[in-house]
């Protein structure tokens, strides 16, 4: 097997990976809500049939909008599953490692949430342009405390590419092993991923009360496969995050060479890192009530605060 | 080379003298002045390539009866690249103008229009290839006279005058501190030459040399908009016609970041204090973030385009900052990184800036307003221009695979390249400036979001709106060009990145082309590529691959019904423009949050009927932001002035023998001071 076919199948590998368990975290997240509130919920595996229906289900498109309303879903499933790609998952080496650091990570992000914003006002309602306004402010309070607390990472490593600092920190090689930055950034990014993936308490993405929706105020005018692949993108979005979170700071596990029994191993570890961190993302949204939009603010503020002190440890502690 | 610069300058000549040789038949004039612009912006694009790759600067220079002027000029590096920028700006918009400039038939004189444009290209291009002080001076202020001229081109508006006063005198204040810089080179090293100033034995005292990067600060950033300089920008560049805009903003405001990039690196010879790389990176942090800030609340669309590019000025300081920070540590390789990624962004910057200006003044050729609030589903009656202004919105927004991206990429790495500077302060302050830079470019996105979806997405807000119309080829061809830049510089950074290190190496004396382009041209790793890569042509490649597989999985899963049209449900009313989100409402939250910069005022009043206090007959609504420097910082050195010049009329009474007698006692004094 050439090096070459070895890249392509990992990618494709990771693609199926992420495409097939994105739907099952969501569920998951939604059965852990629902058990805590004494329910009894709907299947783990019902956001594939919802996703199935979709897609068959025939689209209703507003008379006012333009083309930007039909790209931006393809746009954002593109950009969200580009993203992905950047991610070691379950292989710690990954072929597109060269492709992007994290920053461009961010900023995949980044273009999907610009057409999904744009694709909010498009339709002409009222709640689509709330929902957009909205994710603009909570957008632009999480990007710098996400790109601090790379920063500290990024320190500790000595990398920016996530593959590397995934590899280097799985084996324990070459990095600064004092927790302290590591901890700071962690709790950084886990406020970061829940804002950024429109959870409680920053968004819910339960409702379709006008007053707390964001995401889905901003896709409230979706129907049909539109709507499938802009859900299919917010669950690899919290898929993506999730993995980053798991493989950043605790890639134990994970394969670091390209044997056949690694690399199931590592797909195994993958598997259970997610659902548990699905598990506490629904505990979390069970613990805490839904913030009021300004108050994002402090709880926002908090995270990019960790971030720098995380920064500020490193190199205090390092004299 | 001698024969293109000769080129360029023969062409420009013409191209000023003549529009004004047919009077009255501005058809002519407009094909002349901007047919003739063109062609010198493709001599320029030749003389820019040649001189960047010229082994050796090329020189030229003729001699003046004035003592300390001579007409020197010399093409270096750095100078190719901006006369590059300025070609390629020049190009498009002359070709856009062609177009664009029809609306003035009959209302202004065309000619003078035309004929002052191409001395504005001139001298900009001359301000880049001027080797002596003095007759930089000469060309800095002509570029500066003929943009007051260019922006008062619509003169009967007392808006647009007050616009042009208030540039005036800003850019003079500005020529007056890069005048200071002059003296304390020339003082030192005996004449204006730039060969002298750059000469390493003539070492500058301590104070003086402090003095020199303060006047070259405060008199190059008044040019280029640095905060609080800025205030100019947001008044000069909407009163302009659109073209001339799009060249200033896009172009004229990077002869200052030239300048000082010629000043610090090139005459200083790169040898400076830490603290000049922290102030330039500080004061670059604060102008991003401020003129990103400003730009979201504003509701005109050039002036939105005008703070903006504040915003840019900052990223590009940033670079330059962080460049100079590390070369004071010598850390050479870090230094050209910087100077390449702000050099980068400066590129894009003229490009997308341009590409938006133009934009805007397709949407004011087409509605006759500037207020977004009256635009509105302008995509679909103009399907080009909006198509070009999203790629430009796409690229400012620093959005992959654009080359904003690339650019804004390149400063985030070299700031955090800072934890191999040994001072701690620095190692903490370049990632907080980083975090500034991401914060920036998330209100950037959120900014052109806004700019882009109220103006030309959801339903038409005024019958302006409603009755556009697309603009001429001519103008789509200005756009549609720069639109095609915009997306190369994004995907072929291997082939901008060596040009532009051809210019970091002038000043350090080292090339990262070969520690920075890594695999084959793939992909972009400072330093190496276990710490960061970053492959633009790899993430375009796989947007449109996964995009693919989304319309495959739609096939797949069975996503076949045909989509039906209908009406946006509007909760059972009809939906109508008074329904939509505003431009104001839009960036609502951002201002509440950021309410301790934006300081609003919101007033509302409520008429009630006389019989109910439960209906109201009418009301007013009002909301403002405080524009604090012009009330804090403008206004009283305005009142102060003023003050004074009350106090000094005494003396100035109008009557013809007072002013002998004081010409009488001066000559007297002077006299007797000469005994």
């Amino acid at each position: 097997m050439t090096l070459m076919m070895r890249a392509v199948l990992l990618v494709i590998a990771q693609i199926i990976v992420l495409l097939a368990v994105s739907p099952f975290i969501v569920g998951l997240i939604r059965k852990v809500k629902a058990r805590l509130q004494l329910r009894r919920g709907a299947s783990v595996f019902q956001p594939y049939a919802d996703l199935a229906k979709l897609f068959r289900k025939q689209p209703v498109v507003s008379t006012t909008t333009t083309w930007i309303f039909t790209a931006t879903p393809y746009i954002v499933f593109a950009s969200t599953l580009a993203a992905g790609l950047l991610v070691p998952v379950f292989t710690s080496t990954i072929p597109l490692n060269f492709a992007g650091n994290i920053i461009a990570l961010v900023y995949l992000f980044a273009l999907g949430t610009f057409f999904l914003i744009l694709a909010g006002l498009d339709a002409g309602s009222a709640f689509g342009g709330m929902g957009s306004s909205r994710e603009a402010i909570v957008a632009s309070l999480t990007e710098p405390a996400m790109i601090m607390s790379i920063f500290a990472i990024a320190l500790t490593t000595g990398s920016t590419n996530l593959s590397t600092i995934v590899h280097k920190t799985a084996l324990l090689e070459g990095i600064v092993t004092d927790p302290s930055p590591h901890l700071m950034a962690l709790a950084a990014l886990f406020i970061v991923a829940l804002a950024e993936t429109g959870r409680v308490p920053v968004d819910n993405p339960a409702t379709h009360l006008e007053l707390t929706m964001i995401h889905e105020a901003m896709a409230l005018e979706y129907s049909g496969r539109y709507l499938a692949l802009v859900e299919w993108a917010a669950g690899l979005k919290l898929l993506v995050f999730l993995t980053l979170i798991a493989n950043i700071f605790a890639p134990w596990g994970i394969a670091t060479n390209m044997e056949p029994t690694a690399l199931g191993i590592g797909l195994a570890i993958y598997l259970m890192k997610v659902s548990g961190l699905a598990v506490l993302i629904g505990a979390v949204e069970s613990m805490f009530a839904k913030l009021r939009l300004f108050r994002v603010t402090d709880f926002l503020g908090l995270a990019f605060i960790l971030a720098l002190l995380g920064m500020i440890f490193f190199y205090v502690l390092r004299g | 080379m001698t024969f293109l610069f000769a080129g360029i300058l023969g062409i420009y000549m013409a191209g000023m003298a003549l529009p004004l040789c047919f009077p009255g038949r501005p058809r002519i004039q407009n094909a002349f002045a901007h047919g003739l612009a063109a062609a010198a912006g493709l001599v320029g694009i030749g003389l820019g390539l040649a001189g960047l790759f010229a082994p050796e600067p090329w020189t030229a220079s003729a001699e003046s009866t004035i003592p300390f002027l001579t007409f020197a000029i010399r093409i270096d590096p750095l100078a190719s690249s901006f006369v590059l920028i300025i070609s390629l700006a020049g190009l498009a918009v002359s070709l856009y103008a062609l177009g664009y400039v029809r609306e003035f038939y009959g209302r202004i004189p065309v000619g003078v229009l035309g004929s002052l444009y191409n001395g504005f290209l001139l001298s900009m291009t001359l301000v880049i290839v001027a080797d002596n002080g003095f007759f930089f001076l000469i060309v800095w202020e002509l570029m500066s006279l003929l943009s007051y001229f260019l922006v008062v081109t619509e003169h009967e508006k007392p808006e647009v005058r007050y616009a042009g006063l208030f540039y005036l005198i800003m850019t003079h204040v500005g020529t007056a501190f890069i005048l200071v810089v002059f003296l304390i080179f020339f003082q030192q090293a005996g004449s204006f030459s730039f060969e002298a100033f750059r000469n390493p034995q003539h070492v500058l005292p301590e104070g003086m040399r402090t003095l020199a990067f303060l006047a070259a600060l405060i008199g190059f950033g008044a040019k280029a908009g640095i905060v609080p300089l800025h205030v100019w920008l947001p008044y000069a560049h909407p009163a302009a016609p659109s073209h001339i805009s799009a060249l200033m903003s896009g172009v004229m405001i990077k002869t200052a970041i030239y300048a000082l990039i010629r000043v610090y690196f090139d005459f200083f010879g790169g040898q400076f204090p830490w603290w000049w790389g922290f102030t330039v990176l500080i004061v670059g942090a604060v102008s991003a973030l401020l003129g990103v800030m400003y730009a979201l609340m504003e509701r005109d669309l050039k002036s939105l385009l005008a703070f903006s590019s504040v915003e840019n000025i900052g990223i590009i300081l940033l670079g330059i900052g962080a460049g100079m920070t590390f070369q004071t540590y010598g850390l050479k390789e870090f230094a050209a990184l910087g100077l390449v990624a702000a050099l980068y962004h400066t590129v894009n910057h003229a490009m997308f800036k341009a590409l938006l200006f133009l934009g805007a003044g397709s949407l004011l050729y087409a509605t006759h307003t500037r207020n977004m609030e009256e635009y509105g589903g302008l995509l679909r009656r103009m399907p080009w221009t909006g198509l070009f202004f999203l790629i430009g919105a796409v690229s400012i927004s620093a959005l992959p695979p654009t080359s904003g991206f690339v650019g804004e990429w390149l400063v985030f790495q070299t700031l955090f390249l800072s934890f191999h500077v040994p001072t701690v302060l620095l190692k903490l302050i370049l990632p907080v400036a980083a975090a500034m830079l991401a914060l920036t470019g998330v209100l950037a996105l959120a900014c052109f979001a806004k700019a882009f979806g109220i103006s030309f997405l959801a339903l038409p807000r005024s019958s302006h709106a409603r009755h556009a119309e697309e603009v001429p080829w001519s103008m789509r061809i200005g756009m549609g060009m720069l639109a095609a830049i915009c997306l190369l510089l994004g995907l072929l950074p291997m082939v901008v990145v060596p040009m532009l290190d051809r210019v970091g190496t002038s000043f350090t004396g080292v090339s990262i082309t070969d520690k920075v382009v890594a695999l084959n041209g793939w992909a972009l790793a400072p330093v190496n590529v276990e710490f960061s890569s970053l492959s633009s042509p790899a993430i375009a490649l796989g947007l449109i691959g996964l995009s693919v597989l989304g319309l495959l999985l739609v096939a797949v899963f069975g996503g076949s019904a045909k989509a039906r049209y209908y009406k946006t449900w509007g909760c059972g009313l009809n939906l109508s423009p008074r329904t939509e989100y505003t431009a104001t409402g839009f960036v609502q939250p951002i201002k509440r949050v950021f309410s301790t910069i934006y300081q609003p005022t919101v007033k509302l009043e409520t008429e009630f009927l006389e019989e109910s206090h439960y209906f109201s007959k009418r009301r007013l609504f009002e909301t403002h932001i405080e524009p604090v420097f012009q009330k804090y910082l403008y206004d009283p050195i305005v009142t102060f002035f003023s003050a004074m010049a009350d106090r000094l009329r005494v003396i100035q009474a109008g009557s013809l023998h007072l002013y002998l007698t004081y010409i009488f006692l001066t000559l007297v004094a002077l006299l007797l001071m000469a005994v």
